[in-house]
């Protein structure tokens, strides 16, 4: 470690920089613009570089590894392609709210706006999908800019931040000077929640009939599950959570009623059309959760705790704002709330009805190979002691459907902007992160042709985690809208003529592969797979081609209104 | 309704078009938009000039106070303000109606800023509204060129 004071060039300074913000990894690729940075990396031993094979995996890495622990995920790739092969990634962070701090050479300062090789104007590309972005523009402001990055990247509403560092900023010396604080005039993010609101919130749930918890993400990022716990077994109050926010409460307890929204259980979208309080926190009613707004929750006063107030408002009015971090928000009303147990039994009696009428269910007398057969297995294999990342599609709204998420960061999954490929360099990134649990990827056979080049990553440093290949030769979730909605055009959608081998092209990259195309192999193949921990593994499993996802909201349709199931889709409840 | 934001900025390269950006990512209406310096040499003031309904009105300036290099958001709308926009703009010059011409800019305290033999450039300094009047007007004799500065706007005084 160098000391405050010391002469260094810009690269040692950067190195130094991200040694005082505790970073243990760097997610990259070098290049051209970055060869100072790279000479200095090769003595460095205490920050670990993960070199990746593609720079958007290096993105989803830095983002799975984020989600994982919390902690900052940093990403460093060089100027040019480097850089705009990182925009996926950095728009994917920025949807999800996960904090990321991305590095990016940039060509030497003189020769910027010239269309020198490999420019990119990255900071003009990237301003409208991070939280915040610099050009460093002389080696004597690097220090206090990686040091804001980070705190924008890690303070209240997290998201990604880039920083641009131009080749000669890096080869020129300063005197380092690592500053203590750090000050953004215009960045003062409402933390602590206004009392009266919270008051305001404790007495409308106080009164509630029909109160209902719509938990998003905002609850895991600031690691307010306890405090979420606690009032929602106190107060009696049923808890639906978004993709994000599963596994914010436990999926195991009676008052869990998974998932809401387009793919969410018919309990919930229900318990949401009857509640007559909808206390929604760290969740932002997104088009996937509400359906159309005029009807969502139309019964209910809303209360809204979010951490960013353009949230508040945005997409549904509510009656209650109350803007502040999502554990302060919790907190507060258990300190405000009256301590005896709230008796809610006939509104629970009801959620419980719906839950008998329509219950998540999948057919099982052909003995064939279903997804959701997979998914429960593994739930039940692991029970829920296990980080699972999922890629984007039918598996992924399987998976927050059949397995039981228990505690908070144990789903990893692309949400907001749903993005193909994410899965596999995701589950790469949390299992560098967490090594206690095993990193479970649930993957389909379009998205893992996506990124399917970091399997190398994960077979060179010996990553144990469980590529669960959901293969059903089809892009599923496109072919399950064009079944419903598009005539059964099955426009380029069916991979089985051009899927490779899987099991070989997983042993091609050096990762031991298994196939299972029924129930039984696939019940064995898991339990391998749980305990091989030489490095990746991958099961190919077969799945049945045509299935689709129920219970389903159409998009645009009425979250009271869902689909249940393909027998009679105009069926309406 | 119409309505004016005086946003402080850092006076930092890229300020505007993070601004610009977002309303054009969000779809928000902009009229005008205008910077400069202010007395902090490190501050900017951004004079924006909406459109929208109340509901999209707080968005614009929960957005713009979401940006890191913004400072202060102020709605001067329903608050004591004076704003000023500039018009320059340059007409055709004839015998037959340069009187009618003169007597307009005395209308509306312009001011000739030059003179050629077929053609006159003015100046007219007002609010918007005076300044759409104004072209509105002067449209019958011929308008070669016009450029408008957007509004300028600040709080009336204590």
């Amino acid at each position: 470690m160098h000391a405050s004071g010391q002469t260094l060039n810009g690269s040692e300074i950067f190195i130094e920089c991200l040694r005082r913000e505790n970073v243990d990894f760097i997610f990259g690729y070098p290049g051209g613009s970055l060869l100072k940075v790279y000479e200095t990396l090769y003595e460095v031993h205490d920050i670990k570089h993960i070199l990746v094979r593609h720079e958007q995996g290096a993105t989803h890495m830095a983002e799975g590894y984020a989600r994982a622990t919390g902690k900052p995920g940093v990403v460093l790739v060089t100027s040019g392609p480097g850089a705009t092969n990182t925009v996926t990634g950095i728009a994917n962070a920025y949807m999800d709210s996960s904090p990321m701090v991305v590095f990016t050479g940039q060509v030497p300062s003189s020769l910027i706006g010239n269309d020198a090789f490999q420019e990119a104007d990255i900071v003009g590309i990237t301003r409208p999908i991070t939280k915040h972005n610099f050009l460093v523009k002389d080696v004597r402001e690097l220090a206090m800019t990686i040091r804001k990055a980070f705190y924008l990247a890690t303070t209240g509403r997290p998201g990604p931040v880039l920083v641009d560092m131009p080749k000669d900023v890096l080869n020129a010396s300063c005197v380092l000077e690592w500053p203590e604080s750090v000050e953004i005039r215009g960045f003062k993010p409402t933390l602590k929640c206004h009392i009266n609101q919270v008051e305001k919130a404790a007495q409308k749930i106080a009164q509630a009939k029909r109160p209902l918890l719509y938990i998003g993400g905002g609850v895991i990022s600031s690691e307010a599950s306890e405090e979420l716990r606690a009032l929602a077994i106190q107060q009696n109050i049923p808890v639906t959570m978004t993709l994000q926010g599963l596994g914010a409460f436990p999926g195991n307890h009676p008052l869990s009623m998974g998932m809401l929204g387009m793919h969410g259980t018919y309990w919930a979208n229900q318990a949401v059309n009857k509640c007559d309080l909808l206390i929604a926190v760290g969740a932002r009613f997104d088009d996937r959760v509400t359906g159309k707004v005029e009807t969502f929750a139309p019964q209910a006063f809303k209360i809204h705790n979010d951490i960013d107030p353009t949230n508040v408002d945005k997409n549904v009015k509510v009656d209650l704002p109350v803007v502040g971090d999502a554990k302060n928000f919790l907190a507060g009303l258990l300190d405000v709330m009256p301590k005896e147990t709230a008796n809610h039994d006939s509104w629970l009696a009801e959620i419980n009805a719906w839950r008998k009428l329509s219950p998540l269910t999948y057919s099982c007398e052909d003995n064939a190979l279903r997804t959701e057969f997979v998914i429960e297995e593994v739930s039940r294999q692991t029970r829920g002691n296990a980080v699972v990342v999922t890629d984007v599609g039918q598996h992924q709204m399987w998976t927050s459907q059949f397995y039981t998420f228990i505690n908070p960061r144990s789903i990893i999954s692309s949400g907001g902007l749903g993005t193909m490929g994410y899965g596999l360099p995701a589950a790469i990134g949390a299992a560098f992160g967490i090594n206690d649990k095993p990193v479970i990827l649930f993957c389909g056979d379009g998205g893992f042709m996506m990124n399917i080049q970091e399997l190398v990553t994960a077979v060179h440093h010996k990553i144990p985690i469980k590529i669960f290949l959901i293969n059903n030769s089809f892009l599923g979730m496109v072919r399950q809208w064009q079944e419903l909605f598009h005539k059964e055009k099955y426009s380029f959608t069916d991979l089985g003529d051009s899927n490779p081998d899987f099991v070989k092209v997983a042993e091609a990259f050096g990762c031991k592969a298994l196939m299972a195309d029924n129930p039984d192999r696939a019940k064995e193949a898991i339990t391998e797979a749980i305990a091989w921990e030489e490095g990746p593994i991958l099961v190919d499993f077969r799945v049945v081609k045509k299935d689709m996802v129920f219970p389903m909201v159409p998009a645009g349709g009425s979250i009271s209104d869902m689909l249940l199931a393909r027998l009679n889709p105009k069926t309406m409840v | 309704m119409k309505h004016i934001i005086s946003v402080l900025v850092e006076n930092k390269f890229g300020s505007l078009n993070r601004v610009a950006a977002m309303f054009s990512a969000r779809g928000f209406n902009l009229e005008s938009i205008s910077i400069g310096e202010t007395e902090d040499t490190e501050i900017s003031r951004m004079t924006i000039v909406t459109r929208g309904e109340d509901q999209i009105i707080s968005q614009v300036l929960k957005q713009l106070n979401r940006l890191v290099d913004t400072i202060k958001v102020i709605d001067l709308t329903r608050q004591p303000h004076v704003e000023r926009e500039l018009l320059l703009m340059t007409l055709k010059l004839t015998k037959t109606q340069q009187h009618e011409i003169f007597e307009l800019i005395n209308v509306f305290k312009g001011k000739v800023v030059d003179i050629k033999q077929k053609s006159i450039t003015i100046e007219v300094i007002g609010s918007p509204d005076k300044i759409n009047t104004t072209i509105d007007i002067f449209r019958v004799y011929g308008i070669k060129e016009l450029a408008r500065s957007g509004a300028v706007a600040i709080h009336r005084g204590e």
